[in-house]
């Protein structure tokens, strides 16, 4: 569905990303992890086209998509979220969707986008607040907004951006469920998230990000055994021991 | 839904059509000169609204498509004998034409930056304008008082000319309210919100925003055209007027921007207002630090306008004030 071959993006100085690689396979939830400043972020806006990577190529559905800005990318069945939302303000909760729902893969008019809103709104439970004013929304409630606006663009694939941060353990549980049903309905996923136990939990594969560098991919449980992930969080686990062992020789 | 389906489609410019026609049933030349300015001032703060109330684009130089599309228009009228309503449409293209030019260039700025462009357009425009020999230089052009007699001479050309407005002013709100109510609008109003997303939900937001801004200078252009050859003459100091852009900010800022009837009821309130302070002994010299005073305080305090005020105090009129 998804092929990311050896892509470099550098800032100035700054090595984002490094001879990044990746597939993502139809029907699959697959998480990306890493510590804060990684890439993570990064390689969604290279994959969904904010930034043209320096060096490797973008492939979707066998297209080479490099390069393409972002709305054409969305065109062609490709949706995200944000890390930090960025909701429409001014406009209610169903003109949101009714953007993605028009713009996105399948254009549709106002009249059918106004449908799809509706049915998305009540996939993700905020049919209620349809004809709210989006600035009036809580933050659980306007990551939920994110999640249906891509949703509303009947994507082929949808990369979320750590939809589960800031929400309490009850919404978590809300989302983590709506995800996996996302993904029963036929929707590739690919996630960014912090929150470890929920994305073990829904995640098929999970690819480990440091400093720019993949440095670990496999099933949940393979990788949150890896010895390089766990350092990369915590610090070399053997290193305490050889100091001791130094300070004792 | 499209467009004529929804009640606030009705609200506005069947309001300014019934009224325009009145003054043409009076037949009273004072309400008819009374008429001609709120009809400009609305035609004109409409189409600027296209960019800046749904597009999120604050424009300073609104008044260049007025100026060049009213100079390009004069042009075919004045030396080349061309009957009004072929100039009239020159008029409009010309300027739409230089908003696609000129917008593939400056609309890749945003914010200030895009505010700040268009200042240095309108400058750019007086000079070229200004030097400009086919369009008279400096002194303009005048037309010949011989070519009203067209029309069945100087008093039926001023009706005409009135008449005229009047449908492109209605011509401009119906396409507002089309705009504002079709999947283009939608685009254009998530662009105006946070441009970013608007563009990772799949918006084509350079395409957009190049289309709004030629849809906004088409009637400027118009609306110009009548004004000049209204008056009989046309110089490059009352063409590209920076004060007026800025009374239009007023306009649609006062009136409510992002609305279909804001920019109407703006131009009519700023109009009033403009028409007090000018007559009046004490302040007429000082109708456009109003006009600044004005905006300061809308900026401040009611930065939705009237319409917007009403619409967060009456929910329940919020469908019918679009």
């Amino acid at each position: 569905m998804l092929q990311v071959r050896n892509v470099t993006k550098r800032f100035g100085g700054l090595q984002a990303l490094t001879q990044v690689s990746f597939d993502l396979a139809e029907g699959q939830i697959l998480g990306l992890i890493g510590p804060n400043g990684a890439g993570k972020t990064t390689l969604f806006n290279v994959v969904n086209g904010v930034y043209a990577p320096d060096e490797g190529q973008v492939i979707f559905r066998g297209q080479d998509i490099t390069g393409w800005s972002p709305h054409r990318v969305a065109q062609g069945g490709l949706a995200r979220t944000h890390q930090v939302v960025r909701p429409l303000n001014e406009l209610t909760v169903r003109d949101n969707v009714m953007v993605g729902a028009c713009f996105g893969r399948e254009s549709h008019s106002l009249a059918s986008a106004g449908r799809v809103a509706d049915e998305v709104l009540g996939r993700v439970g905020m049919a209620e607040r349809a004809n709210q004013i989006t600035s009036s929304l809580n933050v659980a409630q306007k990551k939920r907004l994110e999640l249906a606006r891509a949703l509303a663009a009947h994507p082929y694939v949808v990369l979320l951006d750590e939809v589960l941060a800031g929400l309490n353990p009850t919404e978590i549980g809300v989302m983590v469920e709506t995800v996996q049903r996302i993904r029963d309905d036929g929707v590739t996923i690919m996630m960014i998230e912090h929150v470890m136990q929920a994305l073990m939990r829904v995640s098929d594969r999970v690819l480990v990000l440091d400093y720019g560098l993949l440095i670990a991919e496999g099933s949940p449980q393979d990788v949150a055994n890896d010895p390089k992930v766990i350092e990369a969080y915590l610090g070399d686990p053997g290193l305490a021991r050889r100091l001791v062992a130094e300070e004792a020789g | 839904m499209t467009a004529w389906r929804r009640p606030g489609f009705w609200l506005t410019w069947p309001v300014v059509l019934l009224g325009g026609l009145a003054v043409v049933l009076r037949r009273d030349n004072t309400l008819r000169e009374l008429g001609f300015t709120l009809l400009m001032f609305a035609a004109l703060a409409s189409s600027l609204n296209i960019m800046m109330g749904y597009t999120g684009y604050v424009n300073f130089g609104h008044i260049v498509f007025f100026g060049l599309g009213g100079y390009t228009g004069f042009y075919f009228i004045s030396q080349r004998d061309w009957p009004l309503y072929p100039a009239l449409l020159a008029g409009g293209l010309a300027s739409a034409l230089v908003a696609w030019a000129l917008g593939s260039a400056i609309l890749r700025l945003r914010g200030a930056y895009f505010a700040l462009a268009t200042i240095g357009i309108n400058e750019a425009a007086r000079a070229f304008v200004n030097n400009f020999g086919p369009f008279g230089g400096p002194t303009g052009m005048s037309v010949n008082f011989a070519a009203y007699t067209r029309y069945g001479g100087a008093a039926q050309a001023l009706w005409l000319t009135y008449v005229l407005l009047l449908l492109v002013a209605v011509l401009a709100l119906i396409v507002s309210a089309m705009v504002k109510h079709s999947r283009f609008g939608l685009g254009l109003m998530g662009i105006r919100e946070d441009e970013d997303a608007a563009l990772v939900m799949g918006v084509n937001a350079p395409r957009f925003k190049t289309m709004a801004y030629v849809l906004s200078a088409l009637f400027p252009g118009m609306v110009a055209t009548l004004f000049f050859f209204k008056n009989g003459n046309v110089e490059p100091g009352d063409a590209f007027r920076l004060h007026m852009s800025i009374e239009m900010l007023v306009m649609v800022m006062l009136g409510g921007q992002g609305t279909v009837l804001g920019p109407v009821l703006g131009a009519i309130t700023y109009e009033r207002l403009r028409g007090f302070l000018l007559t009046s002994p004490i302040f007429k010299d000082l109708h456009l630090a109003f006009a600044g005073l004005f905006l300061l305080l809308i900026v401040l305090f009611v930065p939705t306008g009237v319409v917007g005020w009403l619409r967060a105090r009456f929910p329940r009129v919020r469908g019918l004030l679009t």
